[in-house]
């Protein structure tokens, strides 16, 4: 991961967030991916949200495997550890390191090669266990480090750089994850930061995984006519329901949640989603109808986005494990050996 | 009845052939721990087929006043349960010899031998007017000639009978069948044969302070001791009763009595990729934690290793090796991880291994694995195998030091961070040539990408080749010091011109060996290897010796392969003793090959 490390400069008169920092205090080094690549803007969504939520740096641990997506964690919050690791096996590091400590919150960087091939068992069994993480999924239907192959998420017809058309079936990662049993599941485009930070910000106060599957166009190698990932087919079939707006937890909520044709999900830490622009019929919180919604409107060509499915009754990894409040890396030694006498006594069923 | 038999107090060897599925497993086991409690040394081979019902399944136990506790090859007892075995079990009895077999059925004459005595017993005909269940029936009948070798052998009745009392306390009825058929076969042995027999069972007092443990419960027990909060596993014979005791323990011992909720977590991954990645994961959070596989597992494993080795992250592995390659016999030991575990990875890769010889290294060892990978922050596997991880081993009871604290190697506390001007992870090393690492949640100071691309001393990523190098060199000069960090050889020397070299459960066999050499007048000295990298009084042994035997269970000599490579050592010096078929080794084994390759 070349990185170039940007010059500090900052104006007094950035705001501050009740950590007493500017948003710059959440940005990276300097991105070496291709200039317009729509991960940089997702990197500008997440340092907002981490912003705008107050997260300490130091509390957030930012992991990813291989590929250009997991490049990006070394371009935001450069006071959080980072772990760029091996391809796909990112969900399985962050299992473990989430197993060790609770106490830190875990954002996990992927794309769809990452993700969706190579990743794809360590990601579902990472859902399936409901680790406590917001895990992107960056998007681009294309393997870019290695040229312009066609991703598992590549749609049938879409076109490579070259003009061959895809004629293997996608893997869709939102109705896989859902089918699954996952907790959170959104569906964002890199070309609207806007929208998508108030699902990551939802996805930071989820109690399991908030998966986040980002459309994010690779301006290099599929972002031509022919292509289903490009930013104009995303503008063109994109459609937008179930918004959320995220109402942390120490804001005035009671009367907005009153508000008419509004859905609102109280998230495991007290904050709330409220879900505007929502079509009829559609309820974030019925697994059942929102994946009906999804295959219909997969059908016909559309790509819908939105914070599209929220479950905050369905135990953590943790809550499953009925693991101490102490981070598991924090228990002292003197709690964990039982000692010498225990190990005499112990030993009486050996003999 | 033959009159050309064996007296052996204390000195013989039983065979029980079985059918898999049947129960026999705790007759068996109830006879070894009986004699166990008699006091005399006992040794207890399971030769199971992989397979739940159906299959063959022998049982060995050896008894031997001398502490000689290998397998051995000649056995003075068959217990013949499996008619579709008849034929081999009989043959393999010596001259001299008895077969215990359920007359129930006639014994076709084909089968009859001369020069072995035989010992029908009606067992199925007897518990089967005795109990009326069918499952209960079969079971009934593993115990009924578990009490015929109560009279055999001599076994002490009131130790049998102590021994199901405690099994099924509070489990009257089980506890009255299991009785009864003791009894059934016991009455009907003195009833009508003499009783013992020529070889038979004297109690001793040589089991005081020792236990009769497996390794893999050993294993956890370390894993438990050394502090470990977090496993990841994928199921894996012979390794899966690591965990299944590690969770057993953690049940009893690792959970708040204030608050109810556990002091660990046991994730059991989707494959060993997963499994270890997960505990890299967390000891990269600064959990203790570890894994327990086999081959086919450290096969999936290989590529984690090599990125938690270069970015300097502490894991532990228990390799419970099995017979490969591939698929190879799931059920039976072997040692041929060697090589695998020792560069495991892609690029210059080399790992700590340490290698338990019997339970009691396998608590110690595995406690010393985690000591050793978080001061040297680098992956440790313990290779153990299937004959020290499923079979019980008399060792002497496990012992704790109250004042052991957990070696966590060089961490920077938040107090650490703040006094430094900058935080660079791959600058500042020791004596060991590790440098310190910092943990997620401590500092913002303190934060930095963990990665298994190219790096510089800071930390950074690079593509210069003198960076890259600067830091390829120190993880050498590290690997270099943990040879003095990993337990020491054990070695006795004579000053002998021969010398014998092995690894891991082959010791009773070659110690064995040794003797029954020395006893033909060849001396030689021995050493065992206990860690890699190689302790520098290996090489020192090797050249204090003409010629070495290297002996192991594998059949392209890895052990000797890895001296080859490791040391200066010159190759003709060494000569292999191979035995790999897949069943614990024996005395005989080593014997033979030594002699063959000796000048006359």
């Amino acid at each position: 991961m070349p990185s170039i490390v940007k010059p500090v400069a900052r104006h007094p008169s950035l705001q501050k967030n009740e950590l007493g920092l500017t948003i710059r205090d959440y940005e990276g080094s300097m991105s070496t991916l291709c200039a317009g690549c729509g991960h940089d803007s997702i990197t500008a969504a997440i340092i907002r949200a981490l912003w705008e939520i107050a997260m300490p740096p130091h509390m957030l641990a930012k992991m990813s495997g291989i590929g250009c997506s997991s490049k990006t964690p070394a371009y935001f919050a450069s006071g959080a550890h980072g772990f760029n690791s091996a391809h796909g096996r990112m969900p399985a590091i962050t299992t473990g390191a989430a197993a060790a400590n609770r106490d830190i919150t875990y954002i996990g960087v992927s794309g769809d090669g990452d993700s969706l091939s190579i990743g794809l068992g360590h990601m579902c069994h990472a859902i399936r266990r409901n680790v406590r993480m917001v895990y992107i999924i960056e998007n681009n239907g294309v393997y870019g480090l290695t040229k312009g192959q066609f991703s598992a998420s590549a749609d049938v017809g879409s076109k490579s750089k070259r003009g061959e058309a895809n004629q293997v079936l996608p893997i869709d990662p939102v109705t896989l994850a859902l089918s699954i049993g996952a907790s959170f599941v959104a569906r964002g485009f890199s070309g609207d930061k806007e929208r998508l930070v108030p699902i990551l910000k939802a996805a930071f106060a989820h109690r399991g995984l908030a998966l986040v599957d980002v459309i994010s166009p690779c301006v290099t190698f599929n972002d031509h006519s022919g292509s289903t990932k490009s930013y104009l087919y995303t503008r063109q079939n994109e459609l937008k329901a179930a918004e959320a707006d995220f109402v942390p937890l120490q804001t005035e909520i009671v009367a907005a949640i009153r508000e008419q044709g509004v859905t609102a999900v109280t998230m495991h830490d007290g904050s709330i989603v409220r879900f505007r622009s929502v079509p009829q019929e559609y309820d974030p919180t019925d697994r059942q109808k929102v994946m009906n919604y999804l295959l219909e409107k997969q059908g016909s060509g559309e790509i819908v986005t939105g914070l599209l499915f929220v479950d905050e009754t369905i135990s953590s990894l943790h809550e499953q494990n009925n693991t101490s409040e102490t981070p598991l890396s924090q228990v002292p030694y003197g709690e964990l050996c039982p000692g010498a006498l225990e190990l005499e006594q112990l030993q009486h069923e050996f003999k | 009845m033959h009159q050309h038999s064996r007296t052996g107090v204390n000195d013989f060897a039983v065979k029980l052939a079985n059918v898999n599925g049947t129960g026999s497993a705790s007759a068996n086991g109830l006879l070894m721990q009986a004699i166990f409690r008699m006091g005399i040394p006992v040794s207890g081979k399971n030769l199971f087929p992989s397979n739940i019902q159906g299959l063959p399944t022998w049982y060995e136990i050896r008894v031997n006043k001398n502490r000689y506790t290998a397998r051995a090859l000649e056995y003075d007892l068959m217990v013949a349960m499996n008619a579709q075995t008849y034929a081999r079990d009989i043959r393999e009895v010596r001259s001299g010899g008895y077969v215990l077999y359920d007359s129930s059925w006639p014994l076709e004459r084909s089968l009859w031998r001369d020069d072995v005595n035989f010992l029908p017993i009606p067992l199925a005909e007897m518990c089967n007017s005795r109990f009326h269940d069918a499952r209960e029936r079969t079971l009934m009948k593993n115990i009924s000639y578990a009490g015929a070798l109560v009279a055999f052998l001599g076994i002490d009745m009131q130790i049998v009978e102590g021994l199901l009392a405690e099994k099924f306390a509070g489990k009257k009825t089980l506890r009255e069948s299991n009785r009864d058929a003791l009894r059934i076969g016991y009455e009907y042995a003195v009833k009508h044969f003499a009783c013992p027999l020529p070889f038979h069972l004297e109690r001793m007092d040589a089991n005081r302070d020792k236990i009769l443990i497996d390794g893999n419960t050993a294993a956890a027990l370390g894993c438990l001791y050394a502090g470990a909060t977090v496993a990841a596993w994928y199921p894996i014979t012979p390794s899966t009763s690591v965990m299944d005791a590690f969770r057993r323990f953690c049940e009893k011992y690792r959970r708040d009595p204030d608050t109810g909720r556990n002091n660990y977590l046991i994730l059991q991954a989707e494959d060993e990729l997963a499994a270890v990645g997960m505990v890299i994961g967390a000891c990269w959070n600064g959990a203790r934690a570890f894994t327990a596989t086999s081959g086919p597992g450290i096969s999936l494993m290989n590529e984690l290793l090599g990125l938690a080795y270069y970015s300097e992250i502490p894991a532990v592995l228990i390799d419970v090796q099995r017979v490969g390659p591939s698929t190879g016999m799931p059920t039976r030991t072997q040692q041929a991880d060697l090589m695998e575990c020792a560069y495991a990875s892609h690029g210059d890769t080399k790992h700590i291994l340490l290698f338990p010889a019997n339970p009691a290294e396998c608590f110690e060892f595995a406690v010393k694995s985690f000591d050793l990978a978080e001061r040297f922050q680098t992956p440790v596997i313990m290779l153990s195998d299937l004959d020290i991880g499923m079979n019980d081993w008399v060792v002497p009871q496990l012992t704790w030091d109250d004042s052991y604290r957990p070696d966590r190697g060089r961490i920077l506390s938040e107090a650490d961070l703040q006094k430094l001007p900058a935080f660079y992870r791959y600058s500042n090393e020791d004596e060991n040539h590790v440098t310190p690492r910092t943990l997620p949640g401590v500092h913002a100071k303190g934060a930095y990408v963990t990665r298994g691309s190219g790096h510089n001393k800071l930390g950074g990523y690079t593509e210069a080749p003198e960076e890259y190098q600067q830091v390829l060199d120190r993880l050498a000069r590290k690997q270099k010091a943990a040879a003095n960090a990993v337990p020491s050889p054990k070695i006795s020397s004579g000053r002998n011109a021969i010398g014998v070299v092995t690894i891991g459960g082959c010791d009773p066999a070659v110690r064995e060996a040794l003797d029954l050499l020395a006893e033909r007048g060849i001396d030689a000295d021995y050493m065992r290897i206990c860690g890699f990298p190689f302790h520098k009084s290996i090489e020192e042994f090797l050249y204090a010796h003409d010629i070495c035997f290297i002996v192991e269970q594998n059949r392209d000599a890895q052990l000797r392969s890895l001296l080859v490579l490791e040391t200066c050592v010159p190759k003709d010096r060494l000569r292999s003793v191979l035995v790999y078929g897949g069943f614990p080794l024996s005395a005989r084994s080593v014997v033979d090959s030594i002699t063959r390759q000796l000048p006359v």
